[in-house]
């Protein structure tokens, strides 16, 4: 076995130090009745590279990559053009072998990685911190509420209907479990839901998502200054986290916290995992936030460092106390994303959203001009929702027989309801021909 | 001299040797000083070519662009430096020795890295009809076999993103269960005192209280404490098998039983599975629900603190209350759960369909291995521990007697008027060229030392390790406690004031300006 370097001489020397008498007898404080004899029945034996390599390259081939044909799928998840120095630089074995950065000493590499991931996030956001990732964008969502719960010391949350269905669910599956109230307002694919009179003296917080699933972009200032003046959070949830590069930040329109998703950065589409959940407050809230931070510090001579900091919010002291139960986050997703915004800087990060916002009109006006189609957007960024004449789901299926796929049906995450609706995202990497060549296919399937 | 925020110079002046390096750049040789990527900014550079953008009208509706976001511009050779840079400052796998207890570092093979890139797994939008990602639903069947067949349950969610998550995940499908019974009267959740941290946390988390078990002087659970406690208002106990002293827990069937007895569900913390892969199915030890972390005993890089993957394994009990997604096998081949519908789903844990990146490790690592090799991989763990705690245990303290299973537990017994702390002693170790060993965890022994060497070591390893370990353990007795505490000296930072970090948290790099004008305050 190739993994293994113990060879049977060194197994048997071994045994001999340990005084038992075989591998076997090691194992001989678990109850004899359940103990196996050999192999695991059922389950085939090892296999070579080449072999394990033809086994799972058959199982890729009977995927659709999006990549190899025109695509269109968003709604919290972008494909965007990861530049090639990202995917070699996270596969360097210091990054990608190594654990957590408990021993500051020997883990600096890791931990200024965090140290600028943070300072990147709270950049983007607009907002003064931001922790070390979690989970993904929704996780990151339920968790930006249980944090509103504990700073307000309310209990209800108010969600958007524009909040992406997923966000919305992992939120309320913890509402249930751990005890608040989540109230979740009917989807306004065309806008026009009042927030604020939801809002009393029981809600913590009003989460909104900016742009919402429908692509709508908003100005939530005003939301923000009058959730603020009941005493709740206003809560920002972004999916598409390219679009921080253009549209105003949900920190400078008032947001107590961001949660978001920051896959566009740097990471894979990978069928929904793993991604990276950005997380960031005002300064005030430090010491309610979840997860891990990295701090500076200096050493023993007095020479710049970077440690893990506040832990005592943290599983691992506090047990029972702590302000989350998360412990692994997404490490390897955060340095992709670093990586790709450092390629991408100032100048690159504003022209990429522009691309993408300027993309995303062109592919619009293209859409809107197919017969029985209706545009449902005044604002977006790189994602609109359009409405055909025939169920959306049908007419996905039809178009990837065509091979495009053809955004994502509402119906997908909304079972049984506005069946008609399309979510339609456009990015960097669909060219004029994709944009034509969807067009072209949308007009003969709802010919 | 530019001064950080905290007025600390960021950069040595020209011409002045560094007074720790005594080298003019504060470099030496191989290690090289990196400044902060903000520090590196030069206006308008940039590491990425993008064509044009097309003239056309913007629509951002109400919302105004933005004046700009405030990140350096850098060419690529510049990051690829940057960041290569950074990464030598990283001890990892790949590097040397990692016996990090509880934490399962073993080899990370590089196929997995290479399978989980192929564009038929990578390159695929979650939410692409089903019939374009056939491939994809049947490698999370695969994987989700292979579970069930190594634990020998009915049931097996994907969803969640990590060991914690899972432990959320199994206790939120315990507690429907109980609701599904119309039992709310189970409030309390039973937690060894040796537990992980998470463990408590998740139980608080979800509402219930904890009462934690005592250990008994062999380090397993006291059999009559928790009996003592089971009741009409425990709802679960959560257990670590083998636990976190490194011990199998002898009495675990006859746990069980009681367990079940007072009608409460027994989870257990599969964070130590790699102990017992192919060696006993948990499902024959009465266990009800557990959590496996992939990313330990299926081999995913920890990659510096995730990503992770947590599936939960479910006995026919629970098997009901997963959450969404799930797999299943429809008249046009695999289909895909997504919504809770009026089925006894009790909700969802992430977006999506949970981390499949790391399923394709994973699913590589298993059949690299297969049914032999798997069995193999846990008995070569559970034979370095104790080939590790035989080699040292004369002259530091075991916590408990042997054998052990992937891991050996020792206490600061043997430092014991030396002057020398565990702590002390972990630092040395790293000017060694290992990294250490946990420290100060379990709770349940003082000054805990716990070490997982995996199945990836070799024996030279070891040998290298501990004599080492037996060196320094002399040392220490000899009474040159000095040198412990001056420890580490050859890194790339000695160590770091961690009180000054809380006290006064700087936790973002803050641009110049700012910090004049926070001076100026």
């Amino acid at each position: 076995m190739r993994y293994l370097p113990l060879t049977e001489a060194d197994r048997q020397s071994m045994l001999a130090a340990t005084r038992a008498t075989s591998v076997d007898d090691l194992f001989r404080d678990v109850p004899e009745a359940a103990r196996l004899a050999g192999p695991i029945g059922g389950l085939p034996s090892h296999m070579g590279e080449l072999e394990v390599e033809r086994l799972l390259g058959s199982m890729a081939a009977k995927n659709l990559p999006a990549g190899s044909v025109p695509s269109f799928l968003g709604a919290g998840a972008y494909r965007h053009h990861v530049p090639a120095t990202v995917d070699h630089l996270v596969q360097r074995g210091e990054f990608l072998t190594a654990y957590t950065p408990y021993q500051p000493e020997v883990s600096q590499g890791t931990l200024q990685v965090l140290f600028e991931f943070q300072t990147q996030v709270a950049l983007l956001t607009g907002m003064d911190v931001a922790n070390a990732s979690m989970y993904d964008g929704a996780t990151s969502c339920a968790e930006a509420v249980m944090m509103a719960n504990r700073v307000t010391r309310r209990k209800k949350a108010i969600l958007s209907g524009g909040l992406h269905p997923h966000y919305r669910d992992v939120t309320t599956t913890d509402a249930r479990f751990i005890g608040f109230e989540a109230v979740a307002l009917p989807p306004a694919p065309r806008g026009g839901e009042d927030l604020l009179a939801l809002v009393d003296d029981k809600t913590s917080c009003v989460v909104v998502q900016n742009p919402d699933l429908f692509g709508h972009v908003r100005d939530y200032t005003e939301l923000a200054a009058a959730c603020q003046a009941k005493g709740a959070l206003l809560i920002v949830v972004v999916t598409e986290a390219l679009s921080l590069g253009l549209l105003t930040p949900p920190g400078d329109m008032g947001a107590d916290i961001v949660a978001a998703e920051g896959q566009s950065f740097g990471n894979a589409l990978n069928f929904g995992g793993p991604y990276v959940g950005l997380f960031a407050v005002k300064d005030k809230y430090v010491r309610q936030m979840p997860g891990r931070l990295c701090g500076e510090t200096v050493d023993a001579d007095g020479r710049r460092g970077f440690v893990l900091t506040l832990s005592t919010r943290e599983q691992h002291i506090r047990r029972e106390k702590a302000t989350s139960n998360i412990c692994t986050n997404s490490g390897l997703c955060a340095l992709a994303f670093s990586i790709h915004v450092s390629l991408l800087g100032e100048a690159g990060i504003t022209q990429l959203a522009q691309l993408n916002h300027a993309k995303a009109v062109q592919l619009a006006d293209k859409l809107a001009a197919v017969p029985g189609v209706e545009l449902l957007n005044d604002g977006f960024f790189n994602e609109f929702t359009v409405k055909l004449p025939k169920p959306a789901a049908a007419v996905v299926e039809e178009l990837a027989k065509r091979r495009i796929l053809g955004g994502v049906p509402v119906s997908r995450l909304y079972p049984g309801e506005m069946d008609d609706l399309l979510l339609v995202a456009v990015t960097e990497t669909n060219t004029d021909a994709d944009m034509d060549a969807f067009a072209a296919a949308l007009t003969e399937v709802l010919a | 001299m530019s001064m950080n925020t905290q007025g600390r110079p960021s950069a040595i002046p020209a011409g002045t040797a560094d007074a720790v390096t005594g080298t003019y750049t504060g470099n030496r040789g191989l290690q090289i000083e990196e400044p902060l990527i903000f520090e590196q900014d030069s206006a308008g550079r940039c590491g990425v070519d993008l064509p044009d953008v097309p003239k056309v009208a913007s629509r951002l509706g109400a919302v105004k662009p933005r004046a700009k976001v405030g990140l350096p511009g850098l060419a690529e050779p510049q990051v690829v430096r940057h960041y290569t840079r950074l990464s030598q400052k990283n001890y990892a796998i790949d590097s040397g020795f990692y016996p990090l207890g509880s934490c399962t570092m073993k080899h990370n093979p590089r196929l997995n890295e290479k399978m989980a890139r192929l564009p038929g797994f990578s390159d695929v939008h979650p939410l692409q009809p089903v019939s374009t990602v056939q491939g994809a639903l049947e490698l999370m069947d695969q994987l989700a076999h292979w579970l069930k067949t190594l634990t020998g349950m009915a049931a097996v969610t994907l969803a969640p993103a990590a060991g914690a998550h899972g432990e959320m995940c199994g206790i939120m499908a315990i507690r429907s269960a109980h609701e599904a019974k119309g039992d709310s009267g189970r409030t309390k959740i039973l937690v060894p005192e040796s537990a992980h941290g998470t463990n408590p946390a998740t139980a608080a988390a979800c509402g219930y209280s904890v009462d934690a078990i005592p250990a008994t002087a062999d380090g397993r659970v006291d059999l009559e404490a928790l009996k003592a406690k089971l009741g009409p208002d425990v709802a679960g106990l959560m257990l670590t098998n083998p636990n976190t002293c490194g011990l199998f827990e002898r009495d675990i069937i006859t746990i069980a039983e009681a367990v079940h007895a007072a009608g409460a569900y027994f989870y257990c913390d599969g964070a130590n599975f790699n102990a017992i892969v192919g060696r006993v199915r948990p499902a024959d030890l009465g266990i009800d629900v557990m959590h496996i972390n992939l990313h330990k005993t299926f081999s995913t890089p920890h990659g510096g603190g995730g990503p992770g993957s947590g599936p939960v394994v479910f006995a026919e009990s629970l098997a009901p209350f997963i959450p969404v997604p799930y797999v299943t096998h429809g008249a046009n081949g695999f289909a895909l759960v997504e919504n809770a519908g009026g089925g006894q789903a009790f909700g969802r844990m992430k977006a999506f369909h949970g981390q499949m990146g790391m399923f394709v490790r994973a699913l590589a690592y298993m059949l690299s291995h297969g049914a032999d090799g798997l069995r193999q991989a846990s008995g070569d763990a559970v034979l370095n521990a104790n080939y590790v705690m035989a080699r040292l245990e004369d002259v530091m303290t075991a916590s408990f007697d042997g054998p052990c299973m992937h891991e050996c537990l020792f206490d600061d017994r043997f430092l014991k008027g030396t002057g020398v702390t565990t702590l002390d002693m972990a630092k040395a170790l790293i000017d060694e060229g290992f990294h250490p060993m946990t420290m100060y965890f379990p709770l349940v022994v003082h000054g805990a030392l716990l070490i997982e060497p995996t199945e990836t070591e070799s024996k030279a390893s070891l040998d290298q390790f501990v004599d080492a370990l037996r060196a320094l353990a002399e040392r220490a007795k000899s009474g040159d406690a000095a040198y412990f505490q001056a420890a580490p000296r050859l890194t790339p930072r000695r160590r770091l004031d961690e009180t000054a970090a809380a006290r006064k948290p700087v936790l973002r790099w803050t641009p110049p300006v700012a910090a004049e004008a926070l001076a100026a305050e």
